[in-house]
C-alpha cells in the first residue's frame, strides 16, 4: 500500500506541476458546461441529459490527453529503468499510476458538481438519475483510462499514444451506433453492440444500474491492467 | 558482494554479453571498462534486475537476482546510463519520492535527504524544477537518488560524465569514501578516473571479458612496459651486436635520427625486466657514449587499446 501511495503522490505531483492539469480542467469544465447550458437555456429543462450524453464524446480526446504520458514519458526519459529497479512490484506501479489518473478524472467530474447544484437551487431535478449518471460516467472514464494507459505502454511517443487512444475510443463509440450496426453482418451485431461502450452507458443516464454493465466495465479494466503487468514483465522473459 | 557466473544476454540473435563471470567483493570499487557497445550497460541492467539474462546466474549479497528480486533491489543504488530524472518534479520532491519507496521513516527521511543533498552538492537547487537543472546537476540528482537509502551495493553507469572538474573530484572522493564498506561497480570511459578510484578493473570487449586486474597489474601487460629508448654516439652495427648479447633483450629497432654519428634504438625486452643498468654498462665497456635513455611509460590507455582493438 505504501508503495502504491508513493506512486500516486508522484504521479499527481507530475500532473499538477505542469500546466497540462490546469488547462485540462479548465477546458474540460468549459466544454462540458456548454453542453449543460444547451439543455438549460435552449430546451428549458432542469436536467443534465445533454451533459451526460455528450460526456463520452468529450472523453474521447480528453482522456488520452491524461493517459498518453503515463508510460510513454517514462520510456522516453529512461526513468522507467529507475522506477522498475526500485524495490517495488510491477503491479504496484501499474495500480499506482492507474489510481492517480483515475483520481484526477474523478476530480474533474467533481468540479462539475456546480451544475447539479445550480439545478437544485433553480428547480427540482431527479437526484437519483444524476447520481447514476455520474456513477456511469466515472465507470466509463476509468475504463477508458485503463485502455489509454495500456496503449501508452507500447510507445515512447506521447503523440502516438494520444492518436492511437483517441482512435480506439472513437471506434469503441462508433460500433455501438445504429447507423453503423445497420451495415454490420447479422451475427456480429450483438457482439459489436455489447463491445461498444455506449450501450453500457445509456442505462446509467436513464437512472438504471445494471450489474451486467458494471461487469462489462470491470472486466475491461482488469483485462487492460493485466496487459500492463504482462507487458512490464515481458522484458524479463528469458 | 556481487557474483556473476556465465552471464549471457542476446538481443535477437546478437550476443551483447557473452558468457562473462566475475566477482566484486565488499569494500571493493571495480571499474568496468570497454569500448562503446561492449556490453557494460547491458550487464548493469541485468545486475539491477531490469533485464533477465538468457543464461547465467547473478547473486548480490548471496541473494539470487531472480528468486529474491525485491529483496535484492532494496540493497542496490542504481544510476542508469544518461541519468534519467523526473523532469516535472523538483529536486526535493524527487528525493522524497525515492525515500518513500525505500520506506525510510518520516523522522529519518529529512536526515537522509539532507545527507545526500550535502554529499552531492545539491544545496542551491532544492526548489528548482528538475527540467531547469544543468546536465551536471541532473547527474548529481541521479547520484543522490541512488544514495538516499544508503545501499550496500552501488551500480553506477558512467557516474561522472557531464560533471565539471571540481565536481568530478568531489564525486570521486565521495565514491572512494562510500566504497570503504560497500560494493561498487562503475563504468566509465575516463581511464584516469579508473586509476584514481578503482581497486580493480574489468575490461570487456564485444561482450567478453578480455582483462581483469588491478590498474597497476594491467599496466604491466602493456608492451610499453618493456620498451627502452636509447640515443648514443658510436658505431651502430657494433652497438647492436653488443646489445643483443644482453640477456632479456628481445628486439632492436633503429629509430631515425638527424644528428651525425648519433643513433637511436628502440629496445624491446622480455616481460618485467628492467635492463637499463645492463645496457648502460655494456655501452660504456665498449666506449660508446650514451646520450639519453628513456623507459617508455606504461599507460592504461595503451593496454586498453591493446586489449580491445580488433
Ligand atoms: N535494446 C536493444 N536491442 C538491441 N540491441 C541492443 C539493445 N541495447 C543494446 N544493444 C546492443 O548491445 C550492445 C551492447 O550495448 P551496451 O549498451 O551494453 O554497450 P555499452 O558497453 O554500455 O556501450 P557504451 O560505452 O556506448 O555505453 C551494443 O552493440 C548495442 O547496440
Ligand atoms: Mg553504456
Amino acid at each position: 500500500m505504501r508503495n502504491i501511495f508513493a506512486i500516486i503522490k508522484k504521479e499527481l505531483k507530475i500532473y499538477f506541476n505542469s500546466p497540462i492539469a490546469y488547462i485540462f480542467l479548465v477546458v474540460f469544465l468549459l466544454i462540458s458546461s456548454m453542453m449543460f447550458f444547451m439543455d438549460f437555456f435552449l430546451l428549458g429543462r432542469a436536467e443534465m441529459r445533454y451533459f451526460f450524453e455528450w460526456l463520452p464524446i468529450i472523453f474521447i480526446p480528453f482522456i488520452p490527453a491524461v493517459t498518453m504520458r503515463l508510460w510513454a514519458e517514462e520510456k522516453k526519459q529512461g526513468t522507467i529503468e529507475l522506477l522498475l529497479t526500485l524495490p517495488i512490484k510491477d503491479i504496484e506501479v501499474v495500480i499506482g499510476k492507474y489510481a492517480a489518473t483515475s483520481l484526477f478524472i474523478l476530480l474533474s467530474l467533481v468540479l462539475t458538481f456546480s451544475i447539479p447544484l445550480i439545478l437544485g437551487i433553480l428547480g427540482n431535478p431527479d437526484w437519483g438519475v444524476i447520481f447514476t449518471s455520474y456513477f456511469g460516467s466515472f465507470l466509463l472514464a476509468i475504463s477508458l483510462i485503463a485502455i489509454g494507459m495500456t496503449i501508452s505502454i507500447f510507445t515512447s511517443n506521447q503523440i502516438i499514444a494520444w492518436i492511437l487512444s483517441t482512435a480506439v475510443f472513437f471506434i469503441l463509440l462508433l460500433i455501438g451506433f445504429p447507423f453503423f450496426l445497420n451495415y454490420t453482418p447479422e451475427f456480429l451485431i450483438n457482439f459489436f453492440e455489447n463491445l461498444g461502450f455506449m450501450s453500457h452507458y445509456r442505462s446509467f443516464i436513464i437512472g438504471v444500474i445494471d450489474s451486467s454493465d458494471i461487469i462489462y466495465y470491470l472486466s475491461l479494466i482488469s483485462l487492460f491492467l493485466l496487459i500492463n503487468v504482462i507487458k512490464l514483465d515481458s522484458r524479463r522473459y528469458r | 558482494m556481487i557474483e556473476v557466473k556465465n552471464l549471457t544476454k542476446l538481443y535477437g540473435d546478437f550476443i551483447a554479453v557473452d558468457n562473462i563471470s566475475f566477482t566484486v567483493n565488499k569494500g571493493e570499487i571495480v571499474g568496468f571498462l570497454g569500448p562503446n557497445g561492449a556490453g557494460k550497460t547491458t550487464t548493469m541492467k541485468m545486475l539491477t534486475c531490469y533485464l533477465s539474462p538468457n543464461k547465467g546466474e547473478i547473486k548480490l549479497n548471496n541473494l539470487d537476482v531472480f528468486e529474491n528480486s525485491l529483496d535484492v533491489r532494496k540493497n542496490i543504488g542504481y544510476l542508469p546510463e544518461n541519468t534519467p530524472v523526473y523532469e516535472d518534479l523538483n529536486v526535493i520532491e524527487s528525493l522524497e519520492f525515492f525515500a518513500q519507496i525505500h520506506h525510510i521513516d518520516t523522522e529519518k527521511r529529512d536526515k537522509a535527504i539532507k545527507r545526500v543533498i550535502e554529499s552531492c552538492g545539491l544545496g542551491e537547487k532544492l526548489k528548482n524544477e528538475v527540467s531547469e537543472l544543468s546536465k551536471g546537476y541532473k547527474q548529481r540528482l541521479g547520484l543522490a537518488q541512488a544514495l538516499i537509502h544508503n545501499p550496500d551495493i552501488l551500480i553506477l553507469d558512467e557516474p561522472t560524465t557531464g560533471l565539471d572538474p571540481n565536481q568530478i573530484a568531489e564525486i570521486r572522493d565521495l565514491i572512494k569514501e562510500i566504497g570503504k564498506n560497500k560494493t561498487i561497480i562503475l563504468s566509465t570511459h575516463i581511464l584516469s578516473e579508473v586509476e584514481a578510484t578503482c581497486d580493480r578493473v574489468i575490461i570487456i570487449n564485444r561482450g567478453k571479458i578480455v582483462g581483469q586486474d588491478t590498474p597497476e597489474g594491467l599496466k604491466l601487460r602493456s608492451e610499453a612496459a618493456n620498451v627502452v629508448y636509447i640515443e648514443f654516439e658510436g658505431k651502430l652495427r657494433e652497438a647492436e651486436e653488443i646489445l643483443r648479447q644482453i640477456e632479456g633483450v628481445k628486439n632492436l629497432y633503429k629509430v631515425d635520427c638527424d644528428l651525425p654519428k648519433v643513433h637511436r634504438l628502440r629496445i624491446e625486452t622480455e616481460n618485467d625486466l628492467d635492463l637499463r643498468k645492463e645496457i648502460n654498462h655494456a655501452l660504456q665497456k665498449n666506449e660508446m657514449e650514451l646520450l639519453e635513455m628513456r623507459k617508455e611509460k606504461a599507460s592504461l590507455e595503451e593496454v586498453f587499446r591493446q586489449l580491445t582493438s580488433n
